[in-house]
């Protein structure tokens, strides 16, 4: 199956409303030309999963400036002041998860568990409405799994068949999410032909891959 | 030396060698600078790498490669690049020695507060909710006031990062663990006086100094 598709095809896997996630952390790692093209579509109202939302104007950043986002699940908005001021203004509706438990949340997603039992949050906001199930004299925090409708991950190199290589910090969540997605498409800036990569050294099996972006 | 300085110097003096470590951002990764040369640590990064790092110029910079503060970084010889689920394994799975952080707020209880301030800040939690209940020692290092007013306090007002997390606290005044579940300063720093820590300091605490 040919899973190579040109950059302008992605408006076409765009819905409003529907929840998407995007890998990469401060904004290394972001599919940023996917980023620019989801912006020349008019999709809009979008959920969105991410550890953060990287800088105002950059990364993930620019979907937030353009108000794309309406609900949004991520460990850390600190270093963008438009995301904060848009929760506050109530536009954006914020779940700030701790950023262990968002990578197992979608882990969850990818594995096809029915959540994880974690200690970290207990005591705190972040247990608030949950389940604690206590397991041999020990509290754990019920957290259910995160599932994608639609993933933009990053990969450095793919083959034709859609394994993955990744270059230095920027396997961080695009390696869960593209396991977790209904549709994985990854931005990549190279395609080899298949055989070409070392299968000892693949970081993201062919099969979570529906579509390759070369950009 | 400023308080700040005061703060990495002490800071660096609980690394051991080979010991595993996350440092948070600020503060307490400026302890890196302070430690002896007969200790070798490991550092952990929890966007995805562990070993020892530098500054990226722009002779070495690679775009794939920031700390967890988002700046350019090089991870140095020996390192090693993982996704964020091995990371938080790390971090939550106890595999970390230790991990240093700040704090807006700590009480008598061990409990933390450095997420959020209702209203006014809403950085989000990152990785400290995970940082706290999986590395085997938490250390929060600090000055010990804000603007005059008390950080270590009877109880936290803020919203809690962790409950009862907390095993030491160093701030330029002074050392404080928690003995056998009680706040015990342990060290004061030289020049301090316990009335004047105690002044600054509305958490009860035992005194057992070891200096």
């Amino acid at each position: 199956m040919e899973k190579k598709i040109a950059i302008n095809e992605i408006g076409s896997f765009l819905k409003d409303g529907m929840t998407i996630s995007i890998g990469g952390f401060m904004g290394c790692g972001n599919a940023h030309s996917i980023i620019d093209e989801i912006l020349k579509t008019d999709v809009k109202n979008l959920t969105l999963i991410a550890t953060d939302t990287a800088r105002d104007g950059f990364g993930i950043g620019k979907l937030i400036d353009d108000r794309r986002i309406t609900k949004l699940y991520a460990s850390h908005i600190g270093t963008n002041k438009e995301t904060q001021k848009q929760v506050i203004e109530g536009f954006i509706d914020l779940e700030l998860v701790p950023q262990g438990t968002l990578a197992e949340r979608i882990r969850a997603a990818a594995a096809g568990l029915g959540g994880v039992l974690t200690q970290t949050g207990l005591g705190t906001e972040v247990q608030d409405g949950k389940d604690v199930i206590n397991i041999d004299g020990k509290d754990y925090i019920l957290e259910k799994p995160l599932h994608i409708d639609l993933a933009f991950i990053k990969a450095y190199k793919a083959d034709k068949a859609g394994n993955l290589i990744y270059n230095g910090s920027t396997r961080n969540f695009n390696v869960p999410m593209a396991g977790a997605a209904t549709v994985t498409i990854a931005e990549v800036e190279e395609i080899v032909e298949n055989g070409t990569l070392n299968p000892n050294f693949i970081h993201t099996p062919f099969v979570y891959i529906n579509h390759l972006i070369k950009a | 030396m400023d308080a700040k300085e005061i703060i990495a110097a002490r800071v660096a003096k609980e690394f051991k060698n080979g010991d595993f470590v996350n440092l948070g951002i600020g503060l307490p990764t400026k302890a890196v600078d302070y430690i002896s040369k007969e200790v070798q640590i490991n550092l952990h990064s929890e966007n995805g790498f562990a070993g020892i790092w530098d500054t990226a110029t722009p002779e070495t910079l690679d775009k794939d490669v920031v700390d967890a503060g988002g700046s350019n970084v090089v991870l140095q010889s020996g390192g090693l690049f993982f996704d964020s689920v091995t990371s938080f394994e790390i971090i939550r799975g106890g595999h970390l020695d230790m991990t240093v952080l700040g704090a807006l707020e700590v009480d008598e209880e061990g409990n933390l507060a450095n997420w959020k301030i209702p209203g006014k800040l809403l950085p989000g939690m990152g990785g400290a909710m995970d940082l706290v209940n999986g590395a085997k020692k938490v250390i929060i290092s600090m000055v010990h006031t804000a603007r005059g007013n008390p950080k270590i306090l009877k109880k936290c007002t803020l919203p809690l990062t962790g409950k009862g997390v907390v095993d030491m606290i160093i701030t330029e005044m002074g050392v404080f663990e928690f003995i056998d579940g009680k706040l015990t300063l342990t060290e004061l720093t030289p020049g301090v006086s316990l009335e004047e820590l105690k002044a600054v300091t509305p958490a009860s605490y035992e005194v057992a100094l070891k200096n």
